[in-house]
């Protein structure tokens, strides 16, 4: 089987994929998620034993990384001075111009739903590689989709 | 009944940054750069130069086959963990450059030889040590690659050298003068040549 030169992975989905870790995994841990999800997926590429279908390979270790960076920011202490000057030097505000109350309602979803509702929304992903990313079968991908948007309707009109 | 919300997020997420950039160095330092390539300008038209943590490993003329071809064909024949990565070639580019502006004699970047197989290995490794501005023959390069008699197999060696330039396959000409062919089109082992003073 051949796989196709990592660089054009990154050339073909860096864009859509770092748009993926702000709008999943907040502002703040957007590069680690970006620069980790590649990383993972340098490590396992050459043992890969499909390629037909990387773009959801890779959104698949995207979202799994940003699960992992939810959960040990919720378990380190952050010291207060961190905070302070986060708040002051990086406010979620500017930098997520547009809409950032949707983005913090979409990462309030669960992570299924929260990857669904970017990936067919925004990126316009098939039925089929959504149900390959989230590995669920087609049916539980669009209830995850329906799900995620009806509840980010109800709180973003609320 | 949710398209208002698919209209704000498609609208959203067009202004989300776009702008993020690998962290090739980390890529590198963690072992997983297998192989790294770059352009290069050059006056016989633009280059592309790969190596591994190894050495130069490929350089290609890019007048016949486009970069993606040459990329390609290392993903497959290499590793596909290949990514464009200049400034890991830093010093290859830097050689090339004053080699091109008459600066230059030797090249110093270690050499990936895992392209090369056999026979063919043997003849480039030869030919390696072929020195700037002197020239050898298909048959005296097929001697010291060990078959005398191997001529148009040294030729054949040398026409699917990965390395030309670094590796000097220009420095070969048939018995008697003649220039013979070259991977990049004979038009280059003149100029090339010319460089080196050998032809006037």
């Amino acid at each position: 089987m051949k796989l196709p030169p990592f660089q054009a992975l990154l050339d073909e989905h860096s864009t859509d994929l770092y748009r993926f870790c702000v709008a999943t995994a907040g502002w703040c841990e957007a590069d680690d998620c970006f620069q980790e999800t590649w990383i993972a997926a340098l490590r396992a590429y050459p043992k890969l034993r499909r390629a037909d279908n990387l773009r959801a390979w890779l959104f698949r270790i995207a979202q799994n990384k940003a699960i992992d960076l939810h959960r040990s920011r919720g378990r380190r202490p952050v010291p207060v001075e961190a905070v302070a000057e986060m708040t002051v030097a990086e406010p979620e505000g500017p930098v997520l111009d547009g809409q950032p109350e949707l983005w913090a309602a979409l990462r309030d979803l669960p992570p299924k739903q929260r990857t669904a509702v970017f990936c067919r929304t925004v990126l316009g992903m098939p039925y089929d590689e959504l149900a390959e990313l989230l590995e669920s079968s087609e049916d539980a991908a669009r209830h995850n989709v329906f799900e995620g948007l009806k509840k980010l309707r109800e709180e973003w009109t609320a | 009944m949710n398209e208002d919300i698919e209209t704000a997020l498609r609208e959203a997420a067009a202004t989300l940054p776009s702008a993020a950039t690998l962290d090739l160095q980390r890529v590198a330092g963690e072992g997983l750069l297998d192989v790294a390539y770059a352009t290069v300008d050059s006056p016989l038209g633009p280059l592309v130069v790969a190596a591994t943590p190894r050495g130069l490993v490929r350089l290609a003329y890019t007048g016949s086959r486009d970069e993606g071809e040459v990329v390609e064909d290392l993903a497959g024949k290499l590793s596909p963990r290949i990514l464009e990565a200049p400034e890991r070639l830093d010093d290859v580019r830097r050689e090339l450059d004053e080699y091109f502006e008459g600066r230059r004699v030797d090249f110093e970047v270690p050499i990936d030889w895992s392209l090369t197989h056999g026979f063919t290995g043997k003849v480039l490794r030869q030919t390696a040590r072929i020195g700037y501005g002197k020239t050898s023959t298909y048959a005296e390069v097929a001697g010291r690659a060990g078959s005398p008699r191997a001529v148009r197999a040294a030729g054949n060696a040398l026409g699917s050298n990965p390395i030309p330039v670094v590796v000097p396959c220009h420095r070969v000409l048939r018995t008697g003068g003649a220039l013979g062919g070259y991977t990049g089109g004979v038009e280059r082992k003149e100029f090339l040549l010319r460089l080196e003073g050998v032809l006037a």
